[in-house]
């Protein structure tokens, strides 16, 4: 059992630690939330890819540099430790991705994988409905057969940077008489094709960092279906993993946020009331990376990630709420101030309700990791 | 980077597992090299790993053993390069390792065979006094009265930083032990006409408990690997919350049944709370792990 790293992964972070700091923008960009930071996030995107930085897990072939699974973390470590910008493109990078590698035929990794990798597309996803949160398989979206693909009618909603996105990715019922799992599609939409209506939400921040989709008879060609037409529940679940998992969250993140609170706290003159709370941020943090590098040797030696995800998933988004409130407790009035800590806050409340619920992750993990017994929900 | 045991260390944790399951004899467990883990091959000892260590010391905690282990197998070697290792290696010899101010009193030292104080960066004897009564009525705590110097500690931070990881990685076998004793009961135990496991209510404070275990573990064996003082710290931390949790859970999903003296549910969650203060409270640990990163 050791933490060392070989020669050639270090010298691959210490590249990326170079690079970064070199290239970082100075200032913050504008949150990608707004028209013209979703713009500055969108050139970020394509410096970083011309850098072969954007992917670097993918294959050499569309922009990555097939990096291994630690090499990813790591990268993600000095990614965020050097304090550069959110993921504009982390949907489609994150999610869309990996099902693509998974399920995708040649053609589509061609064809969509390198406009990702630069942002020249960026995508939205599409899974909620307004009566399918949670609940998921309660869509009612369609996907009606025509010549040559299929036809989208009904409404998507909380899709997280449709407003601005320029294609979006999701679930829609292909098979009106299947129950529930059964009789689902993936599809690829283009959000700008005829009938498609995209209506931005303002967040708490006040931005449009999700909207609803209404799709009206808007083509898709078979070419953007994902996997087998009503197999689209399996191929999804490779998301949802994804999601949940290592992916999305990264323990980067929580490592620097930790690193600058402790550096609030102590510039804050180390005040005894919070001391517990900053020590267990930092404990939180470090926990995360080390189960994270458990994972990545697990995986390495041919392991799956399965409900451990959720486990994954119920842990980060509560140390990064707590992590944040702590944060704000530390500045006193201050934090009434809209700024760095009191946006990152924000955006840690909706840790615990996209990409499934702590309720929905709790009963994942008691009945498939406990082995409890089903019951209601 | 392989942050995983290894083969050879699963297969010790199954057969100390083995062993434990029908004996927590101090001999035979000596049989089976647990008491030579830390101690340097010139005094007959094995020379393994702090990570094998952890690896004993979880499944000591995982099945409630009494006695001074972690002040004689993981404490002791650290303090001492002395010829009476190997009858400590061996299970003959018993020590009872005090380490002021964080642990004042003195477990077993009646029954000790070594008696060790740790003042600054000296070793002295010392005599058990008044005998004290712990909420774990398996830990006999004495008073200490101190006694002859016995010459200069080999590495008392060390040793200090040993009996916190071996205290940190029992209380996550603990935990593990509450955390899988509720999941059987809660799937037995029937109200209402089905399983107690069936209701959400149930599920979900199963689920935080094992989230919190499942998080605590590698910071365990993180800090096994890098020995650093700050990990050290942060797994004690965080093993006590979670074996906290997985006992106060495990008395809700039990109920009334666990509330009672003989109940092995009731006595884990005794031994929890002494060890959630044994080798530095969690407040300390965090002070430790605040020094070092601000």
């Amino acid at each position: 059992m050791d933490l060392d790293l070989s020669p050639e992964v270090q010298a691959f972070r210490d590249e990326a630690r170079a690079w970064l700091a070199a290239h970082v923008p100075a200032e913050p960009l504008p949150s990608f939330d707004t028209p013209e930071g979703f713009a500055a996030h969108r050139e970020w995107e394509a410096e970083l890819a011309d850098a072969r930085w954007s992917v670097v897990s993918w294959p050499a072939e569309y922009g990555g540099r097939d990096a291994s699974l630690l090499e990813w973390v790591l990268f993600e470590e000095e990614y965020y430790a050097a304090g550069a910008p959110l993921r504009v493109n982390q949907n489609g990078i994150f999610m869309l991705a990996p099902t693509l590698f998974s399920h995708g035929t040649d053609e589509q990794l061609a064809r969509i994988l390198p406009k990702m990798a630069r942002s020249e597309e960026v995508w939205a996803q599409a899974w909620s409905e307004p009566e399918a949160g949670s609940d998921i398989a309660a869509l009612r979206s369609t996907a009606s057969r025509v010549d040559g693909g299929w036809v989208l009618n009904g409404q998507k909603t909380w899709s997280s940077r449709a407003a601005y996105a320029d294609r979006a990715f999701g679930l829609f019922r292909s098979d009106p008489d299947a129950e529930r799992h059964r009789g689902l599609t993936y599809l690829m939409a283009d959000l700008r094709a005829d009938g498609v209506t995209v209506r931005p939400i303002p967040q708490l921040d006040g931005e449009p960092g999700f909207a609803e989709i209404f799709f009206d008879d808007v083509f898709v060609p078979d070419a953007d279906v994902i996997g087998e037409p009503g197999a689209g529940w399996k191929v999804a679940m490779t998301t949802a993993n994804n999601e949940r998992g290592l992916s999305l969250r990264s323990p980067g993140r929580f490592l620097a946020a930790a690193d600058r609170l402790t550096a609030l706290w102590s510039s804050s003159g180390r005040p005894e009331a919070t001391a517990d709370r900053v020590a267990d941020a930092w404990i939180g943090a470090r926990a995360y990376q080390l189960y994270t590098f458990g994972t990545v040797t697990k995986l390495a030696e041919g392991g799956q990630l399965g409900p451990e995800s959720s486990v994954n998933k119920l842990f980060w988004s509560h140390l990064d709420v707590e992590l944040h409130e702590t944060a704000l407790d530390l500045l006193g009035p201050d934090a009434e101030l809209r700024g760095r800590w009191s946006d990152g806050w924000l955006f840690s409340l909706a840790g615990p309700i996209y990409g499934g619920t702590d309720q929905i992750q709790r009963t994942i993990v008691a009945e498939r990791l406990l082995g409890l017994p089903k019951g209601d929900r | 980077m392989k942050f995983g045991l290894t083969a050879e260390q699963t297969a010790f944790a199954a057969s100390l597992h083995d062993l434990l399951s029908t004996t927590d004899d101090w001999p035979k467990l000596a049989e089976l090299g647990v008491t030579a883990l830390g101690i340097p091959e010139k005094h007959d000892g094995l020379a393994a790993s702090p990570v094998d260590l952890v690896v004993a010391f979880e499944s000591l905690g995982h099945h409630g053993v009494p006695g001074p282990w972690t002040d004689t197998v993981a404490v002791l070697p650290a303090l001492l390069d002395d010829p009476v290792l190997a009858s400590v290696a061996s299970g003959e010899t018993r020590a009872s390792v005090v380490f002021a101010p964080h642990v004042p009193y003195a477990l077993d030292a009646d029954t000790a065979d070594l008696r060790v104080l740790v003042d600054g960066s000296r070793l002295r004897t010392f005599s058990p006094g008044r005998e004290l009564s712990s909420v774990d009525p398996s830990r006999r705590l004495f008073e200490v009265v101190p006694g002859d110097d016995l010459g200069p500690a080999l590495d008392p931070a060390h040793a200090f930083d040993l009996g916190v990881l071996a205290t940190a990685a029992q209380l996550l076998g603990a935990g593990n032990w509450l955390l899988s004793t509720a999941v059987d009961y809660a799937g037995q135990r029937r109200q209402y006409g089905r399983e107690i496991g069936k209701y959400q209510a149930v599920k979900h404070l199963l689920a935080d408990v094992i989230t919190a275990l499942e998080l605590a573990r590698p910071l365990l064996y993180g800090a096994a690997v890098t020995l650093s003082p700050t990990d050290i710290s942060a797994a004690k931390v965080a093993c006590g919350d979670a074996a906290l949790l997985a006992a106060r859970t495990g008395l809700q999903v039990h109920g009334a049944i666990g509330y009672t003296a003989e109940h092995p549910l009731g006595r884990r969650l005794l031994r929890v709370r002494a060890l959630t203060t044994a080798w530095g409270t969690a407040a300390v640990h965090r002070r430790r792990v605040l020094a070092a990163v601000v």
